[in-house]
């Protein structure tokens, strides 16, 4: 789902721009118009009926402006522990310098993320990168996932991903994740046209990869332990993401543990109050036979406890309970403090943590949920 | 007894006012020059080095190149090194906005890559802009202080010079880590490179090592991938490097201050000597009460101290009074070039001005030391019966010392320089001083029994006395001697600079017309296109183009120029000191390279030697020594075809046109102007370019002027005071003479004539000293400080005048000085000795 808070978050963590974020959500919107010298730039739209085709589909949309590879999931270390983690690679068209002849013009951007929840921890390990893409320092590739920021890199192998995140300048940790599935991209919305508002404009191409099984190595301060796992996989591409109403949003994907899955997404209007919501439901382990997309009056939201963070005050939603047609499920996390916390470096703080699926009282599942623009100021504001 | 001997002995300065007046005045200088020299250089390399600081922030390493840059795939081969966390890479380009004089240095920047080593490099973009703006290829940010100085809040347009374009950028924003850099300003590296026609360059990658790698491992990878001529140093070295390249010019000033400072003590000597044979009774009286000997010494030597402190005070405050003059006026290097551009600002610095404050002491006691130490040994009885002054220091002077100080001279002349610094060179001139100064009575004496003997009355008596009691002359003599000899030293080696840089640039500019690409721009050239409109310009007759680049040859030095220009085989278009003999090998690349070069890389005529072109070691035969005034770290000439042939550079920075016949220099330079956008392309004639690199010389040397009028006036207040004291002591004398009928006006006449002998005897011997000084400047104290050499131009004319006037006030001084003993009654004055 939609990572944007968490984009503008990287560029921020930059130095850029500390307030630029809320006037950024609203000002991107007002046209598809890039920064700087990019207002002639024209970027892809996303239109429904598009046949997404894959290994095509797989790699890199340039024309786009925005595009994410973004992989979570749980693992198991030697001890039995389970921890979670995430790794986001990020493109971005910025419309400058589109016809500038220099090897190091800042046409494309690649941001990536990676962190760690451990709950022995009780809080994240992060890291962030972010580069242009330029003398193969960082770049991507068409036709096949392959994005990547000097050494940390995400890959698409066989019939399977590789994320490699040999190591973190800050976070203190480490990990080389190997990822497999036998199954079909599981698309979202309209055959991988994702709505996000009634203004068809506003969507993006989404497809996700489900029930990943993951193998590989965590290092953690220092020490390499072995993990196995399962993990979630979304890809999404899109040039005109939100509409300008948009606050924040709430996003999950789980990996039950019948083989089925659940995506599903809220967008929050500025009072709090929902503007759509979205999601897909695959039951059991059929192969994306029994796939329900879920609309609007098909899926609620509904927090049902709120942690607050003694770092930010922020107050985050981190117990949700979320009807997906007939069913109901449960979400509870990992553990509370999965709030990444970058104030120091970016002005900007979200949360994204592994949480369990229940469903009548028994964990059913396994999986990622994603809160953003719950940033005290918008609350005040 | 304290309380009844302060008005005894510190009161006794303030009852020769004038003597004590010039001694604190020669105090003063000395300790302000110093102290000056020292604020601005300390204010200057500050600023440099906070400067370096921040732009370098938390690089280890940096790699940096020739003047126009590296090729940028020096980046990402770099940047995959396992040594290396991280690399930015930057290139800098020095541009002006149109229309205005204040130069400013870009850095275009890669801020993704900037952020993890050189916070200081990032730029903010104004609130309510849109966040990518700070990629955007026409925002630039600029530093608080320089958006105040360019009057350019955010969101108005600049334009910029780029070669001979304009480009038109908007002010996006601030860089908030470097606000007060009045000269920065920020832009996207792609930017630069497009608008200022730095496509594939770059001019510097920061490093930042990673973390257990050792600096110096880290630095040889770097190193291992780097193409010639491209370096990787610590950033301290560049603090290095300037504080070297200012040290000679620095330590030169601070080696004046020291004259200032010796003549000073010089002046307390001379005073302090005769007011003390002055005071022998009273010492005998004191002594015979029961002061003792120790007591004796240490108040006359309270007294030179108390003109040291006063004067040690007064020149410091003086100094940062004259460094914040100086600041104000020339920024922060004393108009030699060093710093240029930068705003240092004026510190207080304890240290140095407690250091600067002693000395002023110190100089106090010294000069007081010989004259105090003479005082507490005499006995008594011996003082209090004996009324005469024959026993006056110095005497008949140190003959034997004086040669064997003036042979130790001529030796120290050939040593080689200590850390770079010409400390042979000082040694020498501080022996020939001494030397000279311990040899002036017995030439005082030769001279004056030289003298004809038929002579008036008043000039017998001058000359007996000269011959009979030259101590009391040589006092006075002494100090013309130095402060004449500092001059003349000084008058012939700036003459003889002078001479020599108008003859180098009539020699290098004998063109008609030059042009070139702006003034302080880096990005400026000139491309093929425009060469050949220059070339093509109707009244141009034939045209040389010149291309500036520079060598990175070893990480220990400066970068040295690279001068790519036509030249001929035998380089008959330089100022050529020295050549190599022909080569029988056609194929080899002849170059030409400056003194400096030979000195700091002991590259010698006819030595084979390869040349960091274009990244690659180009082997080029040095054809010759050419002598070069402008490039103090040293400087290299190649042919501009060759240098083509080489880095495959078409561009140039300069042009030199000669006219074709029956064209007038004003219509081409107009034509040529008129072949660029307006305002781009800057035309100079050779003349103009001749007066203003003299008037820079004349302004370099506006701080030494200076000190020599000081010198010559502290000479002559040497004078004047020195008579003003003896003739005090020689009242008796006067009064004698009186009784025996020589008149006033005699007396008078007298007194002139023997001012004039003293100070005809200090000049003379000033003239020999500042001209053998004069030679050591030249010879030693430049080759070996700034490795340059210059032909030796005496100012006859003007040293004649110099001397004749010197003698003439020393003589109205020596009147003046004596009329207040002459205006005694002569009876009153024989009659106090009984």
């Amino acid at each position: 789902m939609n990572r944007r808070a968490f984009l503008l978050a990287m560029l921020g963590s930059q130095g850029l721009m500390r307030s630029a974020l809320a006037e950024e959500s609203r000002a991107a919107q007002r046209g598809s118009k890039g920064a700087g010298n990019g207002d002639s730039v024209a970027f892809a739209p996303v239109v429904p009926g598009r046949r997404l085709v894959f290994p095509d589909d797989y790699g890199a949309h340039p024309d786009f402006r925005t595009e994410w590879w973004y992989v979570t999931g749980w693992l198991r270390l030697p001890d039995g522990t389970s921890i979670g983690f995430q790794s986001t690679f990020f493109r971005v068209r910025t419309g400058i310098g589109e016809d500038n002849p220099s090897a190091f013009a800042p046409r494309q951007l690649i941001l990536a993320h990676a962190a760690i929840a451990d709950p022995r921890l009780g809080r994240l390990r992060h890291d962030e990168r972010i580069a242009r893409a330029a003398f193969d320092r960082a770049g991507f590739t068409r036709g096949r996932t392959h994005v990547w920021i000097g050494d940390w890199v995400f890959e698409q192998t066989g019939d399977g991903y590789h994320v490699l995140i040999p190591r973190s300048e800050s976070g203190g940790f480490a990990y080389e994740l190997q990822f497999s599935t036998p199954d079909a991209p599981l698309l979202n919305g309209t055959g991988g046209f994702s709505a996000k508002a009634p203004d068809p404009r506003h969507a993006s191409y989404y497809y996700s990869r489900p029930q990943l099984k993951v193998a590989g190595t965590v290092t953690l301060d220092g020490r390499a332990l072995p993990v196995t796992g399962l993990a979630w996989l979304d890809h999404e591409w899109s040039s005109e993401l939100l509409p300008s109403e948009a606050q924040g949003w709430d996003w999950t994907g789980i990996n039950f543990d019948d083989g089925g899955a659940l995506m599903a997404f809220r967008l929050r209007r500025q009072d709090g109050g929902p503007l759509w919501h979205a999601g897909t439901l695959r039951n059991g382990n059929q192969r994306n036979s029994d796939i329900h997309i879920l609309m609007n009056n098909d899926l609620t939201l509904t927090p049902t406890r709120e942690w607050a963070s003694s770092r930010t005050g922020i107050r985050y939603p981190v117990q949700w309970q979320v009807r997906a047609g007939a069913r109901t499920f449960d979400l509870a996390p990992l553990f509370d403090d999965q709030e990444l916390d970058s104030r120091r470096s970016t002005g900007n703080v979200y949360w994204e943590g592994a949480v369990r699926a229940q469903e009548t009282g028994r964990t059913v599942g396994k999986g990622y949920l994603e809160l953003t623009g719950y940033d005290r100021r918008i609350w005040i504001g | 007894m304290r309380p009844v001997l302060t008005p005894v002995f510190l009161g006794s300065l303030s009852r020769r006012r004038l003597t004590t007046a010039f001694s604190l005045i020669a105090v003063v200088l000395g300790v302000a020059l110093g102290m000056a020299v020292q604020a601005v250089h300390t204010a200057a390399l500050s600023e440099f080095s906070r400067g370096v600081r921040t732009v370098a922030g938390e690089a280890d390493l940096r790699i940096v190149g020739p003047r126009n840059g590296f090729d940028e795939t020096v980046y990402p081969l770099v940047a995959a090194l396992p040594e290396v966390a991280a690399a930015s890479p930057v290139v800098e380009v020095t541009t002006r906005v149109a229309g205005q004089e204040q130069a400013l240095q870009i850095a275009g920047v890669d801020l993704f890559a900037a952020a993890g080593i050189t916070p200081a490099l990032l730029a903010r973009p104004s609130a309510g802009s849109d966040r990518l703006s700070v990629l955007g290829e026409d925002r630039i940010f600029l530093s608080d202080a320089a958006r105040v100085q360019l009057g350019a809040p955010p969101g108005s347009e600049l334009s910029l010079r780029a070669g001979i374009h304009l480009v038109r950028v908007v002010v996006g924003g601030d860089i908030p880590a470097a606000a007060e850099n009045s000269r920065l300003a920020i832009m996207d590296i792609a930017a630069v490179q497009r608008q200022f026609d730095r496509l594939t360059r770059l001019t510097r990658i920061d490093v930042r090592a990673t973390n257990g790698v050792s600096l110096e491992t880290a630095k040889r990878a770097v190193q291992a991938v780097l193409p010639t001529g491209v370096i990787v140093e610590t950033p301290e070295v560049a603090e290095n490097q300037a504080a070297l390249l200012s040290r000679a010019y620095r330590v030169n000033l601070t080696m004046l201050a020291a004259m200032a400072l010796l003549t000073g003590s010089f002046l307390v000597f001379s005073a302090q000597a005769l007011s003390v044979v002055r005071r022998r009774s009273e010492f005998a009286f004191l002594r015979a009460i029961g002061l003792s000997r120790q007591r004796l010494l240490v108040w006359l030597l309270g007294e030179g101290a108390a003109i040291g402190l006063v004067g040690g005070v007064l020149g410091v405050a003086l100094g940062y009074a004259v460094a914040w003059a100086l600041l104000e006026l020339f920024g922060g290097d004393l108009g030699a070039g060093y710093f240029a551009g930068l705003r240092p600002r004026l510190e207080f610095t304890p240290i140095a001005s407690l250091t600067y404050g002693t000395l002023g002491i110190l100089a106090g006691i010294a000069g007081a030391w010989w004259p105090a130490r003479e005082a507490a040994t005499v006995p008594p009885a011996q003082a209090l019966k004996a009324g005469d002054d024959a026993s006056i220091p110095v005497g008949h002077g140190h003959p034997r010392v004086g040669l064997v100080l003036l042979a130790v001279g001529i030796i120290a002349c050939w040593l080689p320089p200590l850390g770079d610094l010409p400390v042979g060179g000082y040694a020498a001139i501080a022996c020939l001083l001494g030397g000279g100064v311990l040899l002036l009575p017995v030439f005082a004496a030769a001279l004056a029994r030289r003298l004809p003997n038929a002579l008036s009355v008043p000039a017998r008596l001058a000359k007996a006395r000269l011959e009979a009691v030259p101590g009391h002359a040589v006092i006075a003599a002494a100090g013309v001697l130095t402060s004449v000899a500092l001059s003349v030293a000084m008058a012939i080696m700036v003459a003889s600079f002078r001479d020599s840089v108008d003859a180098w640039l009539h020699q290098l500019l004998p063109a008609d017309l030059y042009v070139r690409a702006g003034a302080v721009e880096t990005g400026t050239t000139l491309d093929g296109e425009t060469q050949a409109r220059i070339a093509s310009t109707p009244g141009v007759g034939t045209v040389s183009f010149t291309r500036h680049e520079s060598l990175r040859l070893s990480p220990e030095h400066p970068p040295a120029a690279l001068i790519a220009r036509p030249l001929s085989m035998d380089g008959r278009e330089l100022p050529v000191v020295d050549r190599a003999p022909p080569e029988s090998d056609p194929s080899a690349v002849p170059i030409w390279i400056s003194e400096a070069m030979k000195d700091l890389y002991g590259w010698r005529p006819g030595q084979r030697v390869e040349l960091p072109i274009a990244g690659h070691a180009a082997p080029v035969r040095v054809a010759g020594v050419w002598r070069d005034y402008a490039r103090q770290t040293g400087a290299v000439m190649i042919n501009l075809t060759d240098y083509r042939r080489l880095s495959d550079d078409r561009l140039a920075n300069d042009a030199a046109i000669t006219l074709a016949p029956g064209h007038g220099a004003a219509d081409v330079a107009a034509r040529v102007a008129a072949t660029a956008a307006p305002g781009t392309l800057q035309i100079a004639y050779p003349g103009e370019i001749r007066a203003t690199s003299l008037r820079i010389f004349d302004r370099t040397f506006a701080v030494t002027y200076l000190l020599e009028a000081a010198a010559v006036a502290i000479g002559l207040a040497g004078v004047a005071a020195s008579f003003a004291a003896l003739a005090a002591a020689r009242r008796k004398e006067f009064g004698m003479l009186r009784h025996l009928g020589v008149t006033r006006s005699q007396i008078a006449w007298m007194l002139a004539q023997e001012g004039a002998l003293a100070a005809g005897a200090g000049v003379l011997g000033g003239l020999a000293v500042g001209g053998a000084t004069g030679l050591v400047l030249i010879e030693v104290v430049n080759r070996q400080s700034f490795h340059w050499s210059m032909d030796l131009h005496v100012p006859w004319v003007s040293l004649t005048v110099f001397a004749g006037v010197l003698i003439a006030l020393a003589a109205l001084g020596a009147v003046v000085a004596g009329r207040a003993a002459m205006r005694q009654e002569a009876v009153l004055a024989v009659r106090e000795d009984w």
